[in-house]
């Protein structure tokens, strides 16, 4: 008992060393002649790794059901691209380089957060006094109406900050990068992506984690165990909102403009909040790696269906069911739910330090005991 | 006055309706410190109910209940385990996903001090506290002989081992005041006598008191030095187990006239 945590120093290692690795790696893309196209999709599966786990969060591991979470996303997506503005137009900067830009980025990034998490909190407090269905359909609502009081305020340029709209000048030197900038700054995005979702991890292996999830296996004994249900909700609910928030502030950087449908409860597009409910619910609830898996592969479907040569190639029959993705996506929910009803990794969490040490014993011919694989940290 | 002469709970005139429904009216009783003190009576006679209002579930509709001459009427369920009341079910409800050793560190949530930014950079002080927690939930599972299940499900236990970590982790909440609902429901007899022992360990080695809900009336004539009974909600007799087994009043209430 006194050594649960010992071979925990060197999943640290292995995992900063992977990550450093990534991150040079997406550091280099300039150098590796990498694509506009390519990292415009890189991006684009940062946000929705993020937006996939924070909701995991409150879905997974809190056990509550939300349908309103690209809401937040929006507010943190506005709040990046107006703060940013407001610095450029005191003159902060005047080009997207240098430290003084790098300041306000990072401010950026973090007031979409908080702000996020604002919100999160004013939703939540109402909200989480219901439960089940009741919540799902309050959250729905609470998702409409953010992007309503959004397009609704004057100053984020009544329904779009795009080029071509009543403001031109309001987006035109804002947070958005230009083609070649996504290609050298591609860093940022997977450093954020790396930080929220370790940090998430960090939240849900802490006293926080213990007491959301005592919350949803059972609210009553929760209670009767001293946890403060109602606070730990809220809670859960606003980190939630913070993730989603900064999940924005990286979509404002690689939108050229930026309009409240994106942020809507259904969309042509794959980002709406029903979507990444089922990308949670394929992943698995109470899996952060079964989140960004399912993120990735149903961004990559999604991308594939759309854009592939090998669409054309099917029989007509099949094709014209390809010009509606939403079909394909019920169906790959309907084969999930058959036949993993808790997700493709259900709780499971992958972890790097225990697959190469499992590999290791393997080779000596040492099995690792069921145990310490189940335990997995 | 001095420390042992304030009675740990002091229920006086307590009564709940529903409606119409006087679920329990009238409810007097006092335990003092290390007592062991059984609640019977037939099934509906209100005894659940009793729980609910000790622990903050219902809010009485009339009456007081004093922790150490403390008042807690009306507090919410987590402030009454502040205070120092804790709980177990009669239909076992753990953390049926979690592991057995966090179904026990949950209930130390409480009282964990460091906050958002030691979990999330992992400071020494997270590592220490959480080194701590798993050292005195592995002791606690100890009690019960539950540490080589640490980290299986809670869901994979066996039923009398469920009941057992439910004590366990009310014990985790360090009350003063343990309420036990029903602990021998759904047991066979050698698991009955398992948990005798069970109860008589932890209160010697906890020195807390104790209030029992139980069906089984060997545990309950064996173990409890006071026996209240109620029915309809109503007290109907409280005394000396030997008293209580004799009483016409208790007779007719189980037996039928």
């Amino acid at each position: 008992m006194t050594n649960r945590n010992e071979k925990k120093a060197g999943g640290y290692l292995l995992n900063t060393l992977l990550s450093a690795a990534v991150i040079v790696l997406a550091a280099m893309a300039p150098q590796l002649g990498a694509s506009v196209k390519g990292v415009t999709i890189l991006w684009q599966l940062c946000y929705f790794i993020i937006l996939a786990c924070s909701l995991n969060l409150v879905m997974g591991f809190l056990g509550q059901l939300s349908l309103g979470h690209c809401g937040f996303m929006g507010v943190g997506a506005y709040a990046a691209a107006l703060i940013s503005l407001a610095f450029q137009r005191a003159g902060i900067y005047t080009e997207k380089s240098g430290a003084a830009f790098m300041l306000v980025l990072l401010i950026c990034i973090l007031a979409a957060g908080l702000l996020a998490a604002l919100v999160g909190l004013l939703v939540g407090i109402p909200a989480l006094r219901m439960k089940g269905d009741y919540l799902a359909i309050i959250t729905l609502g609470f998702g409409l109406i953010i992007v309503n009081i959004i397009n609704n305020l004057p100053f984020c340029g009544m329904g779009g900050l795009s080029q071509g709209s009543a403001a031109p000048a309001l987006y035109a030197n804002g947070l958005g990068f230009v083609a070649k900038q996504l290609v050298s700054y591609l860093w940022i995005p997977v450093v954020l992506t790396i930080v929220c979702v370790a940090a998430m991890f960090m939240f849900v292996r802490s006293k926080y984690g213990r007491a959301i999830m005592a919350i949803r296996d059972n609210e009553i004994a929760a209670a009767a165990s001293g946890i403060d249900v109602s606070h730990y909700k809220v809670l859960t609910f606003a980190v939630g909102a913070f993730f989603a928030g900064i999940a924005g502030a990286i979509f404002a950087m690689c939108s050229s403009t930026l309009s409240t449908a994106s942020f809507n409860f259904t969309s042509s597009s794959i980002l709406n909040s029903t979507f990444i409910v089922v990308m949670v619910v394929i992943g698995g609830m109470g899996s952060l790696t079964g989140s960004s898996a399912a993120a990735v592969l149903l961004y990559l479907l999604n991308y594939t269906i759309k854009n592939g040569k090998w669409v054309h190639a099917l029989p007509l029959f099949m094709r014209q069911a390809f010009a509606y993705p939403m079909l394909v996506y019920s169906i790959v929910m309907v084969v999930v739910i058959i036949f993993r009803p808790h997700g493709i990794f259900g709780t499971y969490e992958f972890s790097l330090y225990n697959s190469v040490s499992e590999l290791f014993s393997g080779k000596r011919g040492k099995k690792v005991p069921v145990k310490e694989a189940a335990e997995n940290e | 006055m001095n420390e042992a002469s304030v009675p740990v709970l002091k229920a006086e005139h307590l009564g709940i309706s529903f409606g119409g429904l006087k679920a329990v009216s009238d409810f007097n009783m006092e335990i003092r410190p290390g007592e062991l003190v059984g609640l019977i009576g037939p099934n509906g006679a209100g005894k659940t109910t009793v729980f609910n209002l000790l622990t903050g579930v219902y809010k009485p509709t009339e009456g007081e209940i004093y922790l150490y001459g403390k008042l807690i009427n009306g507090m919410r369920t987590h402030e009454t385990v502040a205070a120092g009341i804790a709980r177990t079910f009669q239909n076992i409800r753990l953390f049926s996903q979690m592991s057995v050793i966090d179904n026990v560190k949950a209930a130390f949530t409480k009282d964990i001090k460091y906050g958002f930014g030691a979990a999330i950079f992992r400071t020494p002080g997270y590592w220490r506290t959480e080194k701590e927690l798993d050292d005195r939930a592995m002791e606690l599972l100890g009690i019960f002989g539950l540490e080589d299940k640490a980290d299986a499900p809670a869901s994979s236990l066996p039923y009398g081992q469920q009941r057992k970590l439910e004590i366990a982790r009310a014990l985790a909440t360090n009350m003063k005041l343990l309420l036990l609902d029903e602990p021998a429901a759904g047991m066979n007899p050698t698991e009955t006598s398992e948990l005798l022992s069970c109860i008589n360990t932890i209160r010697e080695k906890f020195g807390i008191a104790i209030l029992l809900i139980e069906h089984d009336m060997s545990l309950v004539m064996n173990v409890c030095q006071r026996i209240q009974v109620i029915n309809f909600g109503q007290t109907i007799a409280a005394g000396l187990p030997g008293e209580i087994a004799a009483d016409p009043e208790v007779i007719r209430a189980y037996l039928g006239s």
